[in-house]
């Protein structure tokens, strides 16, 4: 192709060489933050790549507690006793509730990894997140934010992400009552609550998570699962109440529509 | 015997005015006083000496006050300033000595034993502390003297000049005693005016005439019995301290200053096979205030650049900066909580250096956020849930202990997230005790498919004396969407009429 301007030429090789050599996103991961089911992991080439951000998109302000969970189970998974830093802000507690280490202990998870940090305000949020984040040594950093985070912007992600990468930390941000925009997430994740497979006497049964790839740099979004979590095995597993649906791949209807379709029956 | 202690007590006759004129905009012309509300009238708390000089006293009514002078600035009267102001005196004052104890109302008392020769004897010191304090704008009465009591009592009643401080303490009036009004006119009735009379006299007569408040308080201050002072703060283990002949300006400088007081400071450490936990930076400006900065390790500490990395987060975040004024003239450093702290060694797949990565994280955020916003969890003994966790702040690295393990094969009985408070919810129930069938949170209605329970967590009435705990019927329930909920009724119907329900937490 050739360019109008000579210099423009030159910095748009000078892009491609950078892109196509030890570019930012080019470097592979060094390990896998593995959900244990293993179409899961595969279809994601091994799970989530760690030293990358992840966001965790709520798919609705009531499944706060499910998008926290998956996030802070799938950290958990990692074996040993690194703990999993999670930064709030401190009015947290009051929209989605407080953590409560008793439940995550009947989970499986090991509470006394957890290194709860909270911050006044989004600022001191991002600020403490990037000084988390250049900390070696964590199972993972996840930073809980609340609607809109406009100083979360690509410049502020982007510090975060090249932070992430060069500590070997996973950034598991989470996405509270926001709608997903562009970022630099190495995935981007819709979560909501699933029906749990009932237990004797119609009681709810284990964790349920509806799950939607909605950005993959390695791949094809879309993809959709159900996975239950099984606090016995450490480990996330397909949904026991889908068993009639063989395969991992589920052709859901999407959940806004199913919620459309929803409200015209009403 | 010991070595005889020396005090030096300093009085701020009229402190409330002298700080008062340190923000005002500009002095007033007319007398100053302090009026507060005592016994229901307006009186005054304190004056200053132009107020003093034309005949105003504290204690009077503000209206006599107003009816013998007629031009007035009249304040309001703060204590609570007066006695910040006054620890901030005392905090310069640790320039001297550690020893340094508030003496309400409006007095400090030093104990200078052993300390005044840095500055060439107390006279050096006294001269020190004169210069500093007028360049306060502070007036000054001082005294010193073989016991508090005695140095306390001599710097507020000494009206008459003596050859010596026995016989100075002697010729105080009997008012120094401060004992109430009506003691105090009962000893002048009898003929005892100064101390010396009373001292004359045989003790137990005293006593058995005045009371023993009175004896003890004589044998405070001739020194017979002991007047231990109450220092402001413990002196420390480790001190590095560093003196300059001329001020320093600037923040930066002190800083790299503090460097080096770090670095003496952890050598002492070392040679000790100590850590410190905690770092007091004390800045003594010329001008005879000082400002402390201090910073805390979760683990103990003998690493100069962690210590120094802390204190420069903490100057960061600092709402009200370092000033230094006319300049720093002492900075010190000292280190009043240490740990032992053996040689460590590394482990070979590197898992201390990730640990000690981990802590310093949790050190430098707890001194930027503060200590209590950076916290761990421990398990609590209780069955109530919202007291079941503790969070504890990560700084104190209270050991672990057992958590709750899951039961194999059965879903958690706690949800992932709690509200604490509970929120109230509106429920429709099939049966008025029965389980929930619908439920109404934050304006959107919740159906109910799945439901296990009641789990009933009674209250702890072995700890509330007036058995005003309700018993909670607790329900893990699903909705249509499959969200998982907790929620409870807070009474049985035989408790209540009407029991509410809350929701207490949302499960995973």
């Amino acid at each position: 192709m050739r360019e109008s301007s000579y210099p423009l030429a030159g910095l748009r090789q000078r892009i491609a060489r950078i892109a196509a050599s030890g570019g930012f996103e080019s470097r592979p991961a060094e390990g896998w933050l593995k959900s244990g089911h293993a179409s899961f992991d595969d279809a994601l080439g091994g799970g989530l790549a760690v030293g990358r951000c992840h966001e965790f998109f709520a798919a609705d302000a009531l499944d706060a507690t499910s998008a926290a969970a998956f996030a802070a189970l799938l950290a958990l998974r990692t074996p040993g006793r690194a703990p999993l830093v999670w930064l709030r802000t401190s009015d947290a507690g009051k929209r989605s509730g407080h953590i409560y280490a008793p439940g995550i202990a009947e989970l499986g998870g090991d509470p006394d990894r957890l290194l709860l940090v909270e911050t006044p305000d989004a600022k001191m949020l991002l600020a403490c997140a990037n000084d988390a984040i250049r900390c070696a040594g964590s199972a993972a950093v996840i930073v809980e934010s609340w609607g809109r985070f406009p100083l979360f912007d690509l410049t502020a992600g982007r510090r975060l992400a090249l932070g992430a990468r060069d500590a070997g930390t996973t950034l598991l941000m989470l996405r509270l009552n926001a709608a997903p925009a562009p970022s630099v997430a190495e995935t981007r994740w819709s979560v909501a609550a699933a029906a749990s497979h009932a237990l004797e006497a119609n009681a709810p049964g284990a964790p349920a998570f509806d799950l939607e790839l909605l950005r993959w740099r390695g791949g094809g979004a879309g993809m959709r699962w159900r996975l239950d979590w099984n606090h016995d095995e450490q480990s996330f597993s397909p949904n026991a109440g889908d068993t009639a649906l063989s395969g991992t791949l589920l052709s859901l209807p999407a959940r806004r529509a199913m919620a459309s379709h929803g409200a015209e029956a009403a | 015997m010991l070595a005889t202690r020396r005090y030096l007590a300093l009085f701020f006759p009229f402190l409330p005015a002298e700080r008062w004129l340190r923000t005002a905009p500009k002095r007033p012309d007319a007398p100053l006083v302090f009026a507060e509300k005592q016994r229901g009238a307006m009186r005054l708390a304190s004056v200053d000496a132009a107020a003093l000089a034309v005949g105003l006293r504290p204690g009077m009514p503000l209206a006599d006050a107003r009816a013998q002078v007629g031009d007035l600035t009249i304040v309001s009267h703060d204590p609570v300033l007066d006695q910040d102001w006054l620890d901030r005196l005392a905090q310069g004052c640790a320039r001297y000595t550690p020893l340094v104890a508030l003496d309400a109302p409006d007095g400090l008392i030093l104990d200078i034993a052993g300390a005044e020769h840095l500055l060439g004897g107390e006279a050096g010191v006294i001269t020190d502390i004169e210069m500093r304090f007028a360049r306060l704008g502070m007036t000054l009465r001082h005294a010193l003297g073989p016991t508090a009591d005695a140095a306390r009592a001599l710097a507020r009643y000494q009206a008459r000049p003596a050859p010596d401080e026995a016989s100075a303490i002697r010729r105080l009036p009997v008012v120094a005693l401060e004992l109430d009004a009506e003691a105090t006119t009962a000893l002048v009735r009898a003929g005892l005016k100064t101390i010396g009379d009373l001292a004359s006299r045989p003790m137990a007569n005293l006593a058995a005439r005045f009371g023993v408040d009175a004896a003890m308080a004589l044998r405070r201050i001739l020194g017979d019995a002991p007047s231990p002072l109450d220092p402001r703060i413990a002196p420390p283990p480790v001190v590095a301290e560093r003196r300059f002949a001329e001020p320093l300006g600037s923040t930066a400088h002190a800083t790299k200053i503090l460097t080096e007081l770090a670095a003496e400071a952890i050598e002492d450490l070392a040679e000790r096979g100590k850590g410190g936990r905690h770092f007091r930076a004390t800045f003594f400006r010329s001008d005879g205030l000082a400002r402390t900065i201090a910073i805390e390790t979760g683990n103990p500490t003998r690493d100069a650049g962690l210590v120094m990395r802390l204190f420069a987060e903490r100057m960061d975040g600092l709402a009200d900066p370092l000033d230094p004024g006319f300049g720093f003239d002492m900075i010190r450093l000292a280190v009043p909580r240490l740990e032992t702290l053996g040689a460590s060694q590394l482990k070979l797949e590197g898992g201390a250096v990730k640990d000690a990565a981990i802590d310093e994280l949790a050190d430098r955020l707890a001194t930027r956020l503060g200590r209590g916003r950076v916290r761990r969890f421990r398990p609590a003994d209780t069955h109530i849930p919202e007291q079941a966790q503790l969070e504890l702040p990560a700084i104190d690295a209270p050991a672990p202990l057992p958590w709750q393990e899951p039961d194999p094969g059965e879903p958690p009985t706690r949800p992932f997230h709690l509200f604490d408070p509970p929120q109230p919810i509106e429920v429709i129930a099939e049966v008025p005790d029965g389980p929930p069938h619908q439920f109404r949170w934050r304006r959107q209605a919740h159906a109910i498919r799945r439901y296990e329970g009641p789990e009933r967590i009674a209250a702890e009435w072995w700890r509330r004396r007036d058995n005003g705990g309700l018993t909670r019927d607790y329900y893990r329930v699903e909705d249509a969407q499959g969200r998982r909920f907790w929620l409870f009724r807070h009474g049985l119907y035989d408790e209540k009429p009407d029991p509410r329900w809350y929701i207490h937490g949302v499960f995973a």
